[in-house]
């Protein structure tokens, strides 16, 4: 759960245009709950990577309010921005991992730009490789790797500084069927332990096997919510990251 | 599926600044792989040189002031010779009684024939066809000011009217002149040889930002800070410019002296006074730190000028 208690985001008549174009996303509100997992969809251009863009802090809105961790992110000094960034994690499509560093590097990356010692290290980024599987491909080059390898590598270094929301553009878009649900499944432990999680997919089948999810649907830049419960989500109890921390 | 590892809560208890090496790990190291570094050595050693050039006029022209600056010139112009020998006497006997003149010398006139010869030819200057003015140098105790010379002529005039005073440093004044707009020129290209290397890095910096544009916006969306991403460039073109700054004054400082040497060569005694002292290789010593210290401020300016796009 997050550091205030409240919600993870909220978007409040979010519009964004690039430049004078049309407006791409139009009145966008909705907010994240702490522990929600959440899958958004959309046809091709409907806005989901600008949408992802603007939660992962790449992008300001043309217009609205957006609150994150009880911040008005808008308004933040640029310079403070970073402190928010590293209580995210970003996974994208294309897993762009820096070539020519090892899997342990890549890995260990968040981790150093967060400023723990070297000595401290070695454990985590280690740990975090088994429970993706690639413990033995730690000094492994990304260009040496399958592309479900760096995925999980890029899954792994989204995740290991144990973020407050995981934003994932696509994740399993460049893997097989087998390896989606294994990625899946990953996202779903991460959740399990209290990580809030946004996956833009326009994979339908994805979206059942994750029953507990709510769905976030754009169409032509507009967030459909017939229920209102993307705007006005009925609060949980956070029994889920309960449940995992006794197991 | 086993459940993912709790892990930075704990590590992020005591924090350090990414830096070091490890950082600068995140863009590929070359050294000497693109022109900046030879840009680099090439302005330190033509900043060695006319930083040098610089300094030895300086140390010349003090050291000739010093010199000169005490001293005046006393000439007796008569044409009859006689007259001139009586007066020259009578001059250095005044002269020798002033509190103010700390020293004088009756240049021979043997010694004057030297000075004349490659002008008028050998042979010397005795008799009355070419009436050479009798000299005698005066080493004042103090500067050889307008009052102090006015007291010279004061002490001379009842027992040798033909006398003439002057400073010797006003007969150089045109020298000096000169070896100060030397100085100027060379502190001038000193100044102007950092703008093309600050250039240089400048658009290394641009080029390693470009050829590593991925791997910033990853350590960007990472939480990675401004200040902590330009610091690993300004690491990397700062190790460049070291090397670049120690070839380029390896290269000068063997200019400066092959220079030195031509110049002690010719022997003579005002250039003679144009050499280095300690103090002033120290202060050569220091430029390749200048241009490190240029270069890395140039690197960090360009990287977060350019980071500040971002958001």
């Amino acid at each position: 759960m997050n550091a205030e208690g409240g919600d993870i985001v909220s978007f409040d008549n979010v519009g964004l245009r690039y430049g004078t174009e049309r407006e791409i996303l139009s009145d966008i509100s909705f907010t994240l709950h702490p522990g929600g997992f959440y899958f958004l969809t959309g046809a091709s251009g409907a806005g989901k990577t600008s949408m992802l863009k603007l939660l992962y802090l790449a992008q300001r809105p043309s217009r609205g309010a957006i609150r994150m961790f009880g911040t008005d992110v808008i308004t933040l000094p640029r310079a403070r921005l970073p402190l928010f960034r590293r209580r995210l994690g970003v996974v994208f499509q294309a897993f762009p991992l820096v070539p020519h560093l090892s899997a342990f590097a890549n890995l260990a990356l968040p981790l150093r730009v967060s400023g723990v010692r070297e000595g401290e290290l070695r454990q985590p980024v280690t740990d975090m490789l088994e429970w993706v599987g690639l413990a033995h491909r730690m000094e492994a080059r990304p260009a040496t790797l399958s592309g479900g390898e760096q995925q999980r590598v890029a899954i792994a270094r989204a995740v290991i500084g144990r973020p407050d929301m995981l934003v994932a553009d696509e994740p399993t878009g460049n893997v097989d069927p087998d390896m989606a649900l294994k990625l899946l499944r990953l996202f779903e432990a991460l959740n399990r332990l209290g990580t809030t999680v946004v996956v833009a997919t326009h994979d339908v089948h994805l979206l059942r096997k994750v029953p507990d999810s709510l769905i976030m649907r754009l169409d032509k830049g507009r967030l459909s919510d017939p229920t209102g419960a993307l705007r006005f989500p009925p609060r949980r109890e956070p029994r889920r990251i309960a449940e995992a921390d006794a197991r | 599926m086993k459940r993912p590892p709790v892990l930075a809560r704990a590590a992020a208890r005591s924090l350090v600044p990414f830096g070091g090496e490890r950082a600068a790990a995140l863009i590929p190291q070359g050294r000497f792989a693109g022109p900046m570094p030879w840009v680099i050595a090439i302005m330190v050693a033509l900043t060695t040189i006319a930083a040098a050039g610089g300094l030895a006029l300086s140390n010349l022209a003090g050291g000739a002031n010093r010199q000169l600056s005490g001293a005046a010139t006393v000439q007796i112009v008569e044409p009859l010779a006689p007259e001139r020998e009586r007066q020259a006497r009578a001059a250095e006997a005044a002269l020798a009684e002033l509190p103010q003149v700390a020293g004088l010398r009756v240049v021979p006139k043997a010694e004057l024939d030297a000075l004349l010869a490659p002008w008028l030819g050998g042979g010397g200057t005795t008799g009355d066809a070419v009436p050479v003015p009798a000299l005698i140098d005066v080493e004042l105790r103090g500067p050889a000011d307008a009052a102090r010379l006015a007291e010279l002529r004061r002490a001379l005039a009842p027992v040798a009217p033909a006398a003439r005073v002057a400073a010797q440093a006003s007969w150089l004044g045109p020298v000096f002149a000169a070896i100060r707009s030397l100085q100027y020129l060379a502190l001038a290209l000193v100044l102007l040889l950092a703008l093309p290397g600050a250039a240089a890095v400048w658009l290394a910096a641009r080029s390693a930002l470009g050829g590593n544009r991925a791997t910033i916006e990853i350590v960007h969306l990472l939480g990675g800070t401004d200040a902590q991403i330009a610091r690993i460039f300004q690491r990397s073109l700062g190790f460049d410019a070291a090397a670049g700054g120690a070839a380029g004054l390896t290269l000068g400082t063997i200019a400066v002296v092959l220079l030195g040497n031509q110049f002690a060569a010719l022997g003579s005694g005002m250039i003679a006074g144009g050499g280095l002292a300690l103090r002033d290789w120290l202060a050569i010593a220091a430029i390749p730190f200048a241009g490190v210290a240029i270069a890395m401020l140039t690197a960090r300016l360009t990287v977060l000028a350019a980071l500040r796009k971002m958001l």
